[in-house]
């Protein structure tokens, strides 16, 4: 059954289709070549001076597992102005900056997003991490399982494993927990912080294990490169949100040796210590180190002003951030030995200096690096603000007159510390469909995703070219999910599960005999309980899975 | 279905035990003829609940056998007539919970767990002010002083064996290093003697006076002097040597148990736990420990606040999720007349009976439920994690396991029943 698009201006970074009229055709959910002409077109989309993109994708979004759902709870007041009601067709739901499931998905879907990656799932709590993905409808999903506060790997690294075992180890986390990628958090950090140490430096030594976050980068890294997981190791670096971190950053990039490596959220890792107020942006160094280092990725974490809630694996300096909490609670877990937690709400003020400088740094960080396949729009939502807020993001992006209104309101010293204001730089639809569709897809190893070619999976998003950038892309004119019309108009018409995306890496399961005794003598579940089956994915979690190829 | 010559006779190893809210994982359970026997880990719970006899039942309308689609047909006359449902009960698993909030955003229900008291005493304390929590095996590994306030834990019977008591830590704290301490009335501390005979510490003092206890308790830590002589009968002299042995701890936890406070008000008195555990963690590693979760009650509150953004106790009656933790209890929804049908679900135990109320009243029950009143509807349902396969989350809210299928049975899951209301409605 064909379904043709016509007459749409086509943004299509991977064949470097740049603005071109050019008609799509859609079969069984994929897009296809232009069939003969004496095939049946069943129905035909008139897109005339409409952009069409691929289905965005968020390569770095908390949308489920225990932390998100802790902010749920704690916050009835995030929820009681975001009330949705149910609709013959979708589910009622609430919540701002941490909404239900199934909100979650109708608003990406209602955006353009067709896929969504959850960064940090701890591997003991993997399951429910699915199970909130599989209750969060309309995109496609996936995680990245989060090692290198784990005791295992520690106690591995300690005693000298050699590194193939130690990749054996990630291999079959990878498997054990139906991950798509690798991410480490303060890298041995969380594990310090139960050992009651309030900070770890890039050299500095967890005291119980003897290995600085230095050794945990690297051998995850290499661990990542020796499996053939197409995602670089996702990095959340020592020293979150700490003024003179660049320089940790800049010494994180040379401690990986040019392996590959993507870190998450730079911009709450890009600050400096210049100025009376000991706190200055970063920018200029670690776009300079980006665009030096060809095997470095990035996607910013911006902030934007508000009320939001900081949920993060880093627990060490989740602690150290909950003097700031607004409103003034919060909830920091240690978990199974393995990871923990920090849940801390906030609210980013245009007239607090500092926050006003996190602001301008994260644009900085966008304008000055110069690769748009190496940089990915996140808001690390919602630590930055709730995802709902890209559409803005992007008018600051493309608009250089918006940004620079936005930037006379701010605070006043922070704006003066800024040099946005000599930045000239716009975006293009061009660099939006890389940094939102392209990039993402080719970093996590989406072959058939991200793109607008023959034998893409017809994840396609189509918008009217308003002058507001804004506008156009809070509410696409058509989403199709799988070659099936899911949103018009901004609004959901059909809804869909969407699928969970996987990797299955060869490693030696050899491993198993010393997990086994592992958790047979520490742990309180058992191995084979720990490890998550297909059917509870897709029996229990009305999913299905796809698996994507290794490297 | 026929698959009972297969099935018989099987040892299923690794078998998560649903009766409690910590979900031990290791029981093996020998399956001869549809008869269970624990074969070893089992708990005396675990025992009477897995070896107890399948019932003989039926659906039933007004206490008359019927087909079960004859009472799915009943159940959902009932609910298209209702305009404000109340789910209650709901003790089922993940997926049985997935489909009650499905059918409660439908029908515009309230819903609310059996051990809803318990689990808004957390919430509560959760939406004031926060806590520093941690999980079982934290505690089993890490934990060298660990104070149960009101609780023995003697409801989850292999609490102390599976996470104090153990042969090895990773970080070699050895079994003679933990301290364990009673605050509370009545606790049985038989279960805190550690293996080579150390008695536990116990403050005496009534459920009531234990928040005070712990306040005066808390001030100490700070280096406060307190101008008594003792609170709540408690020597300050012993107060002061808890204090000093909680600042000295490297992690220390305190363990509560919500359903076991079951005083006015009893968020306050977590509320000072979760508060002495923060001052603490300035200088040295403390958490809380809460320990509840039975009859699925973990997993209904998470379910809950994921697919609607609130914990338990939420009305969907406007078309969106309203939360209100004290006038969407059952109790007051039935009192205040707020609904006009009542679901009960209760799939792990047979002696939590549910309220007899005057409105329309449906029954998703244990096959060996003694009601002491007839409802319009009743259905027999499976038990997840002895006739279905499931899922169920932990006490600490992390950790979540897959629940088995150990014999046959003849009755429906409460997944599969509101699947099929879902679809009727």
């Amino acid at each position: 059954m064909y379904i043709k698009l016509t007459n749409g201006i086509v943004y299509d970074p991977v064949h470097g289709i740049n603005g071109e009229h050019r008609d799509i055709y859609i079969n069984d959910g994929y897009i296809t070549r232009k069939p003969t002409s004496n095939t049946k077109i069943c129905k035909t989309y008139d897109m005339k001076g409409k952009i069409i993109m691929a289905g965005a994708i968020d390569i770095h979004t908390h949308i489920g597992g225990g932390k998100i759902n802790i902010a749920r709870m704690m916050l009835p007041e995030d929820h009681a102005a975001d009330l949705v009601e149910k609709t013959e067709l979708t589910r009622s739901g609430c919540g701002y900056a941490a909404p239900s499931t199934l909100t979650a998905g109708y608003r990406y879907a209602e955006m353009g997003y067709t896929a969504c990656f959850e960064p940090a799932m701890l591997p003991s709590n993997a399951r429910q991490t699915h199970m909130e993905m599989a209750d969060t409808p309309m995109v496609d999903k996936g995680a990245y399982a989060m090692l290198g506060s784990d005791d295992f790997f520690l106690r591995m690294l300690a005693s000298k494993k050699d590194q193939a075992a130690i990749s054996d180890y990630v291999g079959w986390t990878i498997n054990a927990t139906q991950a798509l990628g690798i991410k480490v958090v303060n890298p041995g950090g969380i594990s310090a912080f139960k050992f009651n140490q309030r900070k770890l430096e890039l050299d500095e030594l967890n005291q119980y294990y003897g290995v600085s976050p230095r050794d945990i980068l690297k051998s995850l890294a290499r661990a990542v490169t020796e499996l053939g997981i197409p995602h670089p190791l996702h990095v959340h670096g020592c020293n979150l949100g700490v003024p003179g971190n660049l320089n940790t950053t800049l010494e994180t990039i040379r401690a990986v040796d040019g392996m590959r490596m993507h870190l998450t959220h730079i911009q709450f890792h890009s600050y400096g210590t210049e100025g009376d107020k000991n706190f200055s942006s970063g920018a200029a160094e670690i776009a300079e180190a980006v665009n030096k280092n060809p095997n470095i990725s990035i996607d910013v974490g911006q902030i934007l002003f508000g009320q939001t809630v900081t949920a993060s694996g880093d627990s060490q300096h989740q602690y150290a951030g909950h003097w700031h909490a607004d409103p003034k609670k919060w909830v920091i877990m240690d978990i199974e030995c393995d990871a923990g937690c920090g849940v801390v709400p906030f609210k980013y003020r245009d007239k607090n200096f500092v926050n006003a400088l996190q602001w301008a740094i994260g644009l900085e960080i966008f304008l000055l690096v110069d690769d748009p396949w190496r940089v990915f729009l996140t808001t690390d939502h919602p630590n930055g603000a709730p995802f709902t807020s890209y559409p803005h993001l992007i008018r600051l992006l493309m608009d250089r007159s918006f940004r620079n209104d936005m930037l006379s309101t701010i605070n006043k010293e922070a704006a003066a510390a800024s040099t946005l204001a000599s930045i000239d730089r716009e975006y293009s639809l061009y660099d939006i469909a890389i940094m939102t569709r392209a990039a993402p897809a080719r970093s996590l190893g989406l072959k058939n995703r991200g793109h607008l070619g023959s034998g893409a999976v017809a994840d396609i998003t189509v918008y009217s070219n308003h002058k507001d950038k804004e506008k156009m892309f809070s509410k696409p004119d058509y989403v199709f999910k799988d070659g099936e019309l899911i949103v018009r108009n901004g609004k959901i018409v059909k809804v869909v599960n969407g699928a969970t995306h996987t990797l299955r890496p060869e490693y030696d399961n050899g491993i198993e005999k010393s997990l086994k005794r592992y958790f047979d003598d520490f742990q309180t579940v058992s191995l084979g309980n720990f490890k998550i089956d297909d059917d509870e994915i897709v029996e229990h979690g009305n999913g299905k899975i796809i698996v994507q190829p290794c490297m | 279905m026929a698959k009972t010559s297969n099935i018989s006779s099987v040892i299923n190893k690794d078998v998560t035990c649903p009766f409690c809210g910590i979900l031990c994982d290791d029981l093996v359970i020998q399956n001869q003829g549809e008869t269970l026997k624990v074969l070893e880990n089992g708990c005396p719970k675990a025992v009477a609940s897995f070896e107890s006899k399948q019932t003989l039942s039926s659906p039933k309308i007004n206490g008359k056998d019927v087909p079960l689609s004859d009472a799915i047909t009943a159940m959902c006359d009932i609910l298209k007539k209702s305009h404000n449902p109340l789910f209650s009960g709901l003790g089922t698993d993940v997926g049985g919970m997935r489909q009650v909030m499905h059918l409660a955003d439908k029908t515009g229900a309230i819903v609310d767990h059996m051990h809803g008291n318990a689990l808004i005493r957390n919430s509560l304390v959760l939406q004031d002010l926060g806590w520093i929590t941690t999980t079982m095996t934290e505690i089993r590994n890490r934990a060298d002083l660990i104070i149960f306030a009101g609780t023995d834990a003697k409801n989850y019977p292999r609490f102390f064996e599976r996470t104090i008591w153990n042969k090895k830590s990773m970080f070699k704290l050895k079994n003679e290093q933990r301290q364990i301490v009673y605050i509370g009335d009545k606790l049985n501390s038989k279960a805190g003697t550690n293996p080579s005979g150390k008695p536990p510490t116990t403050l005496n003092c009534k459920t009531e006076e234990i928040g005070e206890v712990i306040s005066g308790l808390h001030a100490l830590v700070t280096g406060a002097t307190l101008d008594v002589n003792e609170i709540a009968g408690i020597k300050i002299k012993t107060l002061h040597t808890l204090a000093e042995q909680m600042k000295a701890a490297k992690y220390g936890v305190i363990v509560w148990s919500p359903a076991e406070l079951d005083i006015p008000h009893a968020e306050l008195t977590i509320q000072n736990f979760c508060e002495v555990v923060k001052y603490l963690t300035r200088f040295t590693r403390f958490a809380g420990f809460s320990l509840a979760g039975n009859d699925g009650a973990t997993s209904a509150n998470s379910v809950c606040a994921w697919q609607s953004g609130y914990p338990l106790r939420v009305n969907f009656n406007k078309g969106y999720p309203e939360y209100d933790a004290q006038r969407y209890s059952t109790h007051n929804a039935l009192k205040n007349k707020e609904v006009d049908s009542l679901i009960w679900i209760s799939s792990f135990s047979s002696d939590v009976n549910s309220p007899r109320a005057s409105i329309p009243t449906i029954v998703l029950g244990t096959p060996d439920t003694k009601l002491n009143f007839k409802p319009d509807v009743f259905i027999p349902v499976s038990t997840p994690g002895v006739d279905d396969t499931g899922q169920l989350l932990r006490t600490d809210s992390v950790v979540s396991l897959p629940l088995k299928k150990v014999r046959q049975s003849p009755y429906e899951s409460v997944n599969t029943i509101l699947k099929q209301v879902i679809e009727r409605m």
